[in-house]
């Protein structure tokens, strides 16, 4: 009988390594944002196709946009890219946050997949995307005029995404 | 392409892939021959291991000697010397850049395990060659899941073909810096150190011999994984400290947590340890520890490398890794747990103690340790388990840590300081009493008056806390030093007489207080302004005067930078000038800053540029970090500690001496 004490740390193992398992299986869709109605973090970063230029967060202000998060090994980003392609084409202004990414790969499928963004800066380490609460790509955020934070899709974003939710929200902000 | 004189030989990935291939081979063979041979009685197979175990030492090491070879010569047809090298990188970042990123550092994990199988393999000749195959072919179990864990999902040679890249994109900036060229090598020798003294236990669970002989083969491996983790996760927090040039030093980070935990774990363990070898009692539960040290080793690797959670540390996430390392730690934990269940020794050890004994403060010890790392591993896992469980997302910070760690360590030092003193079985209250006294008065009257002497703004009562505990467990180790040395003749012969271990535990201890000072008076008494500098401006900060002279351009071997330019002054007298960088590296455009910092034993100062404003102006961090040197002071004085612990002789007699001679040395801890 008192062997069964032994089992103890065995079946608590078992129980935590659902949760890896879910942790793994189940990565987050959804994710309230502490940010919303905030103004973005600050920021100093280096453009994707032009590391000379650095953009900041007073570079997103003035209008009304989409900042989306992406990366090459991200392969739920490449099924959002054709929809980003179509809402850049109607003039809908879409700024990128290349994240935890490789840089080179990076600009190669912007060349090959064609580039939908105004700029994109390069959040290497993923700072930006620990200010930003980023949990995994792909992301969305809606900003206004100010740079302030309206909206936040976690995922890929596409038409059913974008009539439902993201676009009414968009449209309020023009 | 590059010209034909520098052009790097292509076969050489493919001579390390292949040795990595044989390597995996060799592992295999090492995991089922040993173990068979011990079964069956086989001296041969037995004795094959250490064979084995060199070979494959040698495969991977010449794996890791090719992928060296493709950085220094810019062979960018491999991906990942093309994702994290660049030519203008300089040769010894191109070296630490090896383990820079995923695949290369996993490879310097398999090194190293192989490294720690080949010198059991080496110093082992006292043990009997059945325990000895035994452990090398466990060692050699988790060497397979590395290897194949390598070459399935992170081959660090997979090739760019064709369409070759002429330049590489640059390692992380961060990672330039002569920190991370130690940093990961000590941290992962620690780590994977812990997989040592696992395999004695799992070769103990398997030959079900558990005796006062197994604790003292275990110990020195046990205590010099220990150092390696204590030197790696010191080496980490300094480097954050200095690189980061946010001027901290530990965050509570999900990484960093992570290699707190097994050094947690790891440092009850080399406790119990203490107690199994002496007395013989707390067999199982020993057992138990070295299965959770390495198995949080694995949960490290696990968290690290499978993107279940954010981090500043994080690989880019990897499902497929994920899913990997889940399966191999599900083996591992599983199996080893499994095992425990069935053949843990569960007789009730009637060797009996009482409350006031060093057991009894071990045991103590050991539990207050196992509560620290399981309030971590909550900390660090509750963001997970809460999302898994729809309970919304949580972010655990610092103060969750901080409010749990803090009582905890202070219970720990107070009976750290009692314990040492204590005897085996039992101790009479009246010997600790006439003692411990004098130790006790000093300092509660330090812990009154020395806050009165350090910082400016007020009395602190976090201070007088931090000074008790600090002189506290500094002056009972003295005590308990001068109560062992009472009947010498001289000094000198009374130390003499002292075993090393005693002398490695009273080292070991004081470095503990040492840190707690650093860490407590650091945290009460930094002072940190965030100014805004024009040329010529003057600020005064914790009496020193700052004179800014604006900001020049440099340039270095891979980046440019702005450097400010800043003269201290101390009590009107000109005292040194610091030069703080904001770089920006060529190939990825990545900003970093770079601090100065005037390093000092009673204090730091700490200057990080941040951005610049109008008209010359820039922003500037300036911090006023008193005793901040300590913090790491403190884990050398452990690790010396350690080291003094392992170097004593009884870990190096014959098998054939009578084990009633280890009570000659019996002092020690």
């Amino acid at each position: 009988m008192s062997r069964f004490k032994l089992f103890i740390p065995l079946f608590i193992f078992l129980v935590l390594a659902v949760f890896f398992w879910r942790g793994l299986s189940l990565d987050p869709t959804r994710m309230p944002s502490a940010l919303i109605d905030k103004p973005l973090p600050t920021f100093t970063l280096a453009d994707l196709n032009d590391p000379a230029v650095m953009r900041t967060q007073d570079s997103l202000k003035g209008r009304a946009a989409l900042l989306n998060v992406w990366a090459t090994w991200c392969v739920s980003c490449r099924v959002e890219h054709p929809y980003l392609l179509q809402l850049a084409e109607q003039g809908v202004p879409i700024y990128g946050i290349n994240y935890k990414d490789d840089v080179t790969q990076a600009r190669q499928w912007l060349k090959d997949l064609e580039n939908p963004y105004v700029f994109n800066v390069v959040d290497a380490d993923g700072r930006l995307g620990i200010d930003l609460g980023v949990f995994g790509a792909p992301e969305t955020y809606v900003l206004d005029k100010q740079g302030v934070i309206r909206y936040k899709h976690v995922g890929v974003l596409d038409d059913r995404v974008w009539r439902e939710t993201v676009g009414p929200i968009f449209e309020q902000l023009q | 392409m590059i010209h034909e004189a520098i052009a790097p030989n292509l076969m050489v990935p493919e001579l390390g892939h292949y040795a990595l291939i044989l390597a995996l081979c060799l592992a295999v063979c090492q995991a089922a021959l040993p173990l068979w041979g011990s079964f069956t009685g086989n001296r041969v197979w037995m004795a094959s291991s250490r064979s084995l175990a060199t070979g494959q030492f040698v495969f991977v090491a010449f794996a890791f000697a090719c992928l060296t070879y493709s950085f220094l010569h810019d062979d960018f047809s491999v991906v990942y010397v093309a994702n994290q090298s660049n030519t203008l990188l300089p040769d010894q970042y191109k070296v630490s850049a090896v383990w820079g990123g995923h695949e290369g550092s996993l490879l310097l994990w398999v090194l190293i395990l192989c490294g720690w199988s080949l010198s059991v393999a080496a110093f082992s000749k006292e043990m009997p060659l059945e325990m000895v195959s035994r452990v090398l072919s466990v060692m050699a179990m988790v060497g397979v899941g590395f290897l194949s864990f390598v070459l399935l999902t992170s081959n660090p040679f997979d090739r760019h073909l064709p369409g070759i890249p002429t330049e590489g994109s640059d390692l992380n900036p961060l990672l330039q810096d002569f920190g991370l060229i130690i940093h990961p090598p000590m941290l992962y020798m620690g780590y994977v150190g812990l997989s040592v003294v696992f395999a004695f236990a799992i070769a103990a669970l398997i030959s079900g011999r558990l005796d006062s002989a197994w604790a003292r083969w275990s110990r020195p491996w046990t205590t010099i994984a220990w150092v390696f983790l204590t030197m790696g996760i010191a080496l980490g927090s300094w480097w954050a400290y200095y690189e980061l040039g946010w001027g901290g030093w530990w965050f509570w980070d999900p990484v960093e947590n992570a290699s707190f935990m097994p050094w947690l774990v790891a440092t009850a363990l080399v406790h119990s340890l203490a107690v199994t070898e002496k007395r013989g009692v707390f067999k199982s539960w020993t057992l138990l520890l070295a299965i959770f040290a390495f198995s949080l080793s694995l949960l490290g690797t696990f968290l690290v490398r499978s993107g279940v959670l954010t981090s500043v540390h994080a690989f880019a996430a990897d499902p497929e890794r994920g899913v990997f390392i889940l399966g191999f730690l599900g083996v591992v934990v599983g199996g080893s747990l499994t095992l425990y269940a069935f053949r843990a020794p569960n007789v009730k050890s009637y060797a009996s103690f009482g409350w006031l004994s060093r057991e009894a403060f071990l045991l103590l010890n050991n539990i207050l340790f196992i509560i620290a790392m399981l309030t971590i591993l909550l900390g660090t896992l509750y963001p997970l388990i809460a999302d898994a469980l729809d309970w919304g997302k949580i972010s655990v910070g610092p103060p969750y840590f901080n409010f749990f760690f803090v009582p905890l360590m202070a219970v720990i030092s107070v009976l750290m300081g009692i314990g040492s003193m204590l005897n085996w079985k039992r101790t009479e209250v009246s010997l600790l009493k006439r003692w411990l006294s004098p130790a006790l008065i000093a300092s509660v009257i330090f812990a009154f008056i020395i806050p009165f002497f350090i910082g400016s703004g007020g009395y602190e009562w976090g201070a007088v806390l931090t000074v008790f505990l600090g002189s506290w467990v500094i002056l009972s180790m003295l005590s308990d030093l001068r109560y062992r040395l009472r009947n010498a003749q001289t000094l000198r012969s009374g130390l003499g007489k002292l075993s090393l271990s005693y002398q490695g535990m009273l080292v070991a201890h004081i470095g503990v207080a040492i840190s707690i000072l650093g860490v407590g008076l650091n945290t009460i008494y930094s002072d940190q302004r965030d100014l805004l500098m024009a040329p010529g401006k003057v600020v005064e900060q914790g009496g020193y005067e700052y004179h800014f002279d604006g900001v020049v351009q440099v340039k270095g071997p891979n980046y440019v930078a702005e450097e400010g330019r800043i003269r201290i002054f101390k009590d009107g007298e000109y005292y040194t000038e610091l030069k703080p960088q904001k770089r920006r590296y060529f190939s990825s455009g990545q900003v970093m800053t770079e601090a100065a910092i005037d390093v000092g034993f009673w204090r730091d100062l700490y200057i990080a540029l941040g951005e610049p404003l109008e008209d010359d102006a820039w922003a500037v961090r300036l911090h006023y970090k008193p005793f901040v040197r300590w913090i790491w002071l403190g884990a050398i004085f452990m690790s010396i500690g350690g080291l003094l612990a392992i170097a004593d002789k009884r870990y190096r007699r014959k098998k054939t001496v009578n084990p009633v001679a280890s009570k000659t040395s019996a002092s020690a801890v």
